[in-house]
């Protein structure tokens, strides 16, 4: 009896050849942008030294400049990502009803939705800041909308994928009794999603405190003002406090939307 | 045999939640008064809005050069930025991960991560522009540190999570810590650390066409020289290059992702 010839290969050759292929490209592109990256080599020589710069002129931080001019806007920019949070779920559930083949059978429609989802999604925060300050001129409500339209896509999408995943049997007993189509949206897929829908909600929430802080500097309200601000004047310690006081907010957030989802999932 | 209560109601709304409605209902009130939403402002915002879409169409592509010299150092950005990310996220990954490192390593390592994935890139990016100076270098240090916030601690929370019976027969043979590391750790996290990189890229990518806003260079630079000049037909041309880039990005990225699994 011979000994087998055939040897084992997890995946075939030309999957094989892909793959190596995605690897050398890789590569290749790392290369060609290293070796054409516009860098100015007097600049990174210069960091230690600027660094070192920044650090003093930022230490000790101005902590009394936080009662006169930061606490305010940091209650708007949790007001912006609240609200705007608030308002993407009243735009983003009836997009992602309409995006769920299951639940509006038109092709269209679905479709139509999806590519509301994907707009969304593809253009930044920032750039939806930029666009919202030129409709509704400088200022928190332009970082409200901005932040609600961004955040569509996400929800939207995940909330889709949720519907899309829901279990066939209540929904086929709802419709069997003659259930009209919102009791069996309210009875049939609202229990089945609603732990998925709360995690999309805090978890958006979550990055929606982040990128709140930033829509600012565009002149769209917030604590980012505040910093836009102190960096214009070279007010370094009032930098280094907005940076602080962000970093505290963010971390307290975690905190809390850990414990939220601990006590309702 | 105990009978099921007829008053059973599956679908009664509880007090606390009533509550919770409420309270959110006053809280949104409250807010947007203290951010002075009203219909007079919408109303207006609606007739701008239409304006500005108006002077957005149609999109001035003449100068289609300065755009492509911009997208190109976005995405150099973006790939330099990953590429580097990725490769320190590896060993700042394992260091923080808690079944492989005693305590003392973990926690610093754990809080450089939280410290990477606080801020906003465009809020590092200013202070790399400061420290390293206009450019592109400023874009890549600070997209550098967003990468690492999020692969390192995603990937230090999957190596929390393999089985750690191959690690025992793999430390049973008398393997050194490396090889436990290559032949027990990365076999079970690998695929799932290419799954996270390639979705770090499409963000990185996303980010690149942004640091520009604060000078650190990409197209987000001439986008927002373009809006302070009222250019909107140059923005809308920039905006959708913008889109196309992040579509082919992630269509290519998709394509990887699923040649890998």
């Amino acid at each position: 009896m011979s000994a087998p010839t055939r040897t084992f290969q997890r995946f075939t050759r030309g999957r094989r050849l892909l793959r190596f292929a995605v690897y050398l490209l890789s590569l290749a592109a790392v290369v060609v942008s290293l070796r054409t990256v516009a860098i100015i080599p007097e600049f990174l020589a210069d960091a230690p030294h600027q660094m070192l710069d920044l650090l003093t002129r930022m230490w000790p931080p101005d902590a009394g400049h936080y009662a006169k001019g930061v606490h305010q806007a940091l209650i708007e920019t949790l007001h912006v990502a609240t609200l705007g949070t608030l308002g993407t779920v009243f735009l983003a559930v009836p997009t992602a009803l309409l995006a769920t083949r299951r639940i509006v059978p038109w092709r269209i429609l679905n479709r139509l939705a999806q590519l509301i989802l994907v707009s969304s999604r593809s253009v930044n925060t920032l750039v939806w800041a930029l666009l919202c300050v030129a409709v509704f001129g400088p200022g928190a409500v332009a970082g409200t909308v901005a932040i609600a339209l961004r955040s569509i896509g996400f929800v939207g999408k995940l909330l889709s994928e949720a519907l899309a995943e829901t279990d066939t049997g209540p929904i086929e007993a709802l419709r069997a009794i003659g259930a009209p189509w919102p009791s069996v949206l309210a009875k049939g897929y609202w229990p089945q999603v609603q732990p998925a829908f709360w995690g999309i909600i805090l978890f958006r929430w979550d990055i929606n405190v982040r990128e709140s802080a930033v829509l600012g500097l565009v002149g769209a309200g917030g604590i980012g003002m505040a910093l836009d601000t102190a960096l214009n004047l070279f007010y370094w310690d009032r930098v280094s406090l907005i940076l602080a006081t962000i970093f505290a907010v963010v971390v307290l957030m975690e905190l809390l939307v850990t414990v939220i989802r601990r006590r309702i999932l | 045999m105990k009978s099921i209560p007829s008053t059973a109601y599956p679908f009664r709304a509880s007090w606390p939640a009533r509550i919770g409605w409420a309270a959110l209902l006053l809280y949104t009130l409250y807010a947007m008064a203290s951010l002075d939403f009203n219909l007079g402002r919408f109303i207006s915002g609606f007739g701008n809005g239409a304006l500005f879409l108006g002077r957005m169409w149609p999109p001035e592509f003449t100068r289609w050069q300065l755009l492509v010299e911009d997208l190109v150092e976005s995405l150099q950005i973006a790939v330099l930025a990953s590429a580097i990310g990725v490769t320190l996220s590896l060993p700042l990954g394992m260091l923080a991960a808690r079944n492989l490192m005693p305590a003392w390593v973990t926690w610093p390592v754990r809080g450089l991560i939280v410290l990477c994935r606080s801020f906003h890139p465009v809020i590092t990016a200013i202070l790399f522009v400061k420290a390293i100076g206009f450019g592109a270098a400023a874009g890549i240090a600070a997209l550098v540190l967003f990468s690492i916030g999020f692969i390192a601690k995603l990937f230090a929370e999957a190596i929390e999570e393999i089985s750690l019976k191959p690690v025992e027969a793999i430390r049973a043979t008398g393997a050194s810590f490396p090889n436990v590391v290559i032949f027990a750790v990365m076999p079970q996290v690998f695929g799932r650390f290419l799954n996270f990189s390639t979705y770090q890229i499409e963000v990185n990518l996303r980010n690149s066409t942004m640091v520009g806003i604060v000078g650190a260079g990409g197209i987000g630079g001439t986008l927002f020289a373009a809006f302070q000049r009222f250019d909107y037909d140059f923005v809308a041309a920039i905006l959708l290059s913008i889109i196309a880039l992040i579509m082919v990005g992630e269509a290519l990225t998709d394509r990887v992702r699923t040649l890998f699994q």
